[in-house]
């Protein structure tokens, strides 16, 4: 349903997306993940067809990006991270100007617009103007303007950025619905718990894909043991830790902190390490890693782990 | 082109339109402004000039002599003055702007039939003023004295100037029309220059071209609803032309709207291709002020006239479409011109519309700037 092959994108010097491999099967939900300026935004653009690659190419929805731009543009559903509806027109305005832009006739109107008034639930402030909406009924409207065409792969760039938690469940509930109907859907996002929620997840860092698979099987690249410390004096601790040999991943989540290990048994010598330092542990033990944990962990030994 | 996706773009730009005050405010409160300012208060004729007279003479002649300037209706008399420092306060206050010295011998000359002198003393700050003031004092002049030659049954030689066209020679009659050609440049390359730009800039635009939207349905959607403005708005300035200004209209009104539409289609033209090319409203105004307004303000013949220009502005003016328009405009409001005489002009102004509008949509792309 989407596939991507040596994928380039430059602006002059800077690479935003770096020979990218990856391909999403029909009906998956993939998740897009990565730091601000990791290239998810150039990357959205370029398959919607409204941004030219330098190089390589893609396939979205049975469409070259290049040769079939337009084609293409009539079976995806595009968010561009930025709110792209009209704020001086109201939320059925802008309804109707998308469903005449995808020239949906009077019978698909009212039924589109019956779903879309249903999981939304924005049928109340349908006479309100779209600039005068909350964050998260935005967000719900402008995926309602890209679902009336009923568009075989949904590209949604960051669409919760910015949303509150509430709002943001809503939303992924919509697209969990979506995705029931098979539609093929690939979102962006900075929030690690939305990721967990994809079947795929993609890891995007300085427009490399550094990693791609099911979180479950994420998890498993990290060969390495996991541990989470608590103490009273987190900054002293950290420095220690950073001096020890065989730790590799260091990193501050609040008062915790998480650090790689590559042997167990080197753990005793830490302990000791940070008491002579005069830090108190109040808890010490091994967990499982999240994708943040693996994101970072796959970041700092810069891993790079191809397909599959 | 499918007509469902244009007139989805029409609407949706008259509905923004209709709730953005500051566009609304240019596309019709500017214009009725302008002929409203340019039908009561700038008017190149002059009328009430300030008069400062020093009659040295005092005599019958001399004082039938100011009489005759003032009954012309060119000139007022603001003050009898006893010597020239009065005068020179006068002017130098600006309370007059000629002064009149009437020699001591004025009287005498008349009745003795010889060339009568005046002294006259211009401000010449107000040049313009100026020189057609002491134009109207050498006519008032000339005719007073033609008038005693009469008395006196001398036969003289009298000119008889007819004037065509515009028999009162008042400057409104070509001033209106003429101002409808910038109206219509506002309309079209300033309010236009800003549509394309303000969805850039607000970040619909990114929405937009992620649709199936053909780029010629955009452009063509987004001219329309100006297009409609500029014919109101033309429409509004032929009726307050007629009826309040009582401007002579000669002409046939169908030619003259369907050449102004074809005008008006160049001008949407020039306005929707800066504002492709610009992606910002700021840039794309100054753009569309400096390329389109100013030129059809200045070099189109409205105010300035062209044969007054040094050489190379007056090359430039044969690419300025306002001045084809102005002169199509003058033609079927005063003379009655039809196609037989003003054909190519049509024919300029039409090459230059779908120039402009082949343009447009050459340069316009589904994609996102670098």
């Amino acid at each position: 349903m989407l596939e991507i092959l040596n994928l380039l994108k430059q602006y002059g010097s800077l690479v935003a997306v770096d020979y990218l491999n990856l391909k999403i099967e029909k009906g998956e939900m993939a998740g897009l993940v990565g730091p601000d300026g990791a290239g998810k935004t150039t990357l959205m653009r370029i398959l919607s067809a409204i941004l030219p690659p330098t190089s390589g190419s893609a396939r979205v929805a049975g469409y070259d990006i290049i040769r079939d731009a337009e084609k293409l543009k009539e079976k995806i559903g595009y968010m561009p991270q930025r709110f792209g509806l009209y704020e001086d027109l109201t939320v059925l305005e802008n309804l109707n100007f998308f469903s005449e832009l995808y020239q949906l006739s009077k019978k698909q109107k009212d039924e589109k617009y019956k779903e879309v008034f249903n999981f939304s639930q924005l049928e109340p402030f349908k006479d309100f103007l779209a600039g005068n909406l909350s964050g998260g009924m935005k967000q719900k409207l402008a995926l309602s303007c890209v679902l009336l065409h009923t568009p075989e792969v949904l590209l949604l760039d960051e669409p919760t950025r910015g949303v509150d938690p509430l709002s943001r469940r809503d939303f992924w509930r919509i697209l969990f619905e979506q995705q029931k109907r098979g539609i093929t859907i690939f979102i962006s996002t900075s929030y690690m718990d939305e990721a967990e929620r994809c079947q795929k997840v993609a890891f995007l860092d300085k427009g490399r894909l550094i990693a791609y698979g099911t979180p479950k099987k994420l998890k498993e690249i990290m060969n390495e043991f996991l541990y989470e410390i608590s103490c009273d004096k987190t900054r002293e601790a950290k420095s220690v830790l950073e001096k020890v040999d065989g730790i590799s991943g260091i990193s501050i989540f609040g008062e915790k902190i998480h650090f790689t290990l590559r042997e167990e048994k080197l753990l005793a010598n830490i302990k000791n390490k940070l008491k002579d330092t005069g830090v108190e542990i109040l808890n010490l033990r091994r967990i499982e890693p999240s994708l943040e944990d693996i994101f970072i962990f796959l970041k700092q030994d810069k891993i790079e782990i191809r397909n599959g | 082109m499918n007509l469902k996706r244009l007139l989805a773009v029409s609407y949706k730009e008259s509905l923004q339109i209709l709730r953005d005050i500051r566009v609304l405010i240019m596309a019709f409160a500017i214009p009725l402004i302008l002929l409203i300012l340019f039908g009561y208060a700038v008017t190149l004729d002059i009328n009430n000039l300030p008069l400062g007279v020093y009659d040295q003479d005092n005599s019958r002649e001399s004082k039938e002599f100011v009489e005759s300037l003032v009954q012309s209706g060119y000139f007022s008399i603001k003050d009898y003055v006893k010597n020239y420092k009065e005068l020179e306060t006068l002017l130098e206050k600006s309370e007059i702007k000629i002064a009149l010295v009437i020699p001591r011998n004025f009287s005498a000359e008349v009745k003795s039939g010889n060339k009568i002198e005046v002294q006259t003393i211009l401000d010449g700050s107000d040049a313009n003023t100026a020189s057609i003031g002491s134009g109207y004092l050498s006519g008032g002049l000339l005719l007073f004295y033609s008038k005693i030659a009469q008395a006196d049954n001398t036969p003289a030689i009298e000119g008889k100037i007819r004037i065509w066209y515009n028999q009162d020679l008042k400057s409104r009659n070509f001033i209106i029309p003429g101002l409808i050609a910038v109206i219509m440049m506002i309309i079209g390359a300033l309010l236009t220059s800003l549509v394309i730009a303000r969805e850039w800039e607000r970040g619909t635009m990114e929405q937009l071209i992620a649709t199936p939207v053909k780029s010629s349905e955009l452009i063509f959607g987004k001219l329309i609803p100006y297009f409609l403005i500029g014919m109101i708005d033309l429409l509004m300035a032929v009726v307050l032309a007629r009826l309040l200004f009582k401007v002579p209209f000669q002409g046939d009104y169908l030619f003259m709207f369907l050449a102004s539409g074809i005008f008006l289609l160049g001008a949407l033209g020039i306005g929707m291709f800066i504002s492709i090319l610009t992606k910002s409203q700021q840039l794309a105004y100054q753009m569309a002020m400096l390329t389109s307004f100013l030129p059809a303000y200045i070099l189109s013949g409205f105010i300035f006239p062209i044969f007054n220009m040094p050489l190379f502005l007056r090359i430039i003016t044969h690419i300025v479409p306002a001045r084809y328009y102005i002169k199509i405009l003058q033609g079927i409001f005063l003379k009655g011109n039809g196609l037989q005489i003003l054909g190519g002009e049509i024919l300029l102004l039409s090459i230059f519309a779908l120039m402009m509008l082949t343009l447009a949509n050459l340069i316009f792309k589904k994609r996102l700037p670098e």
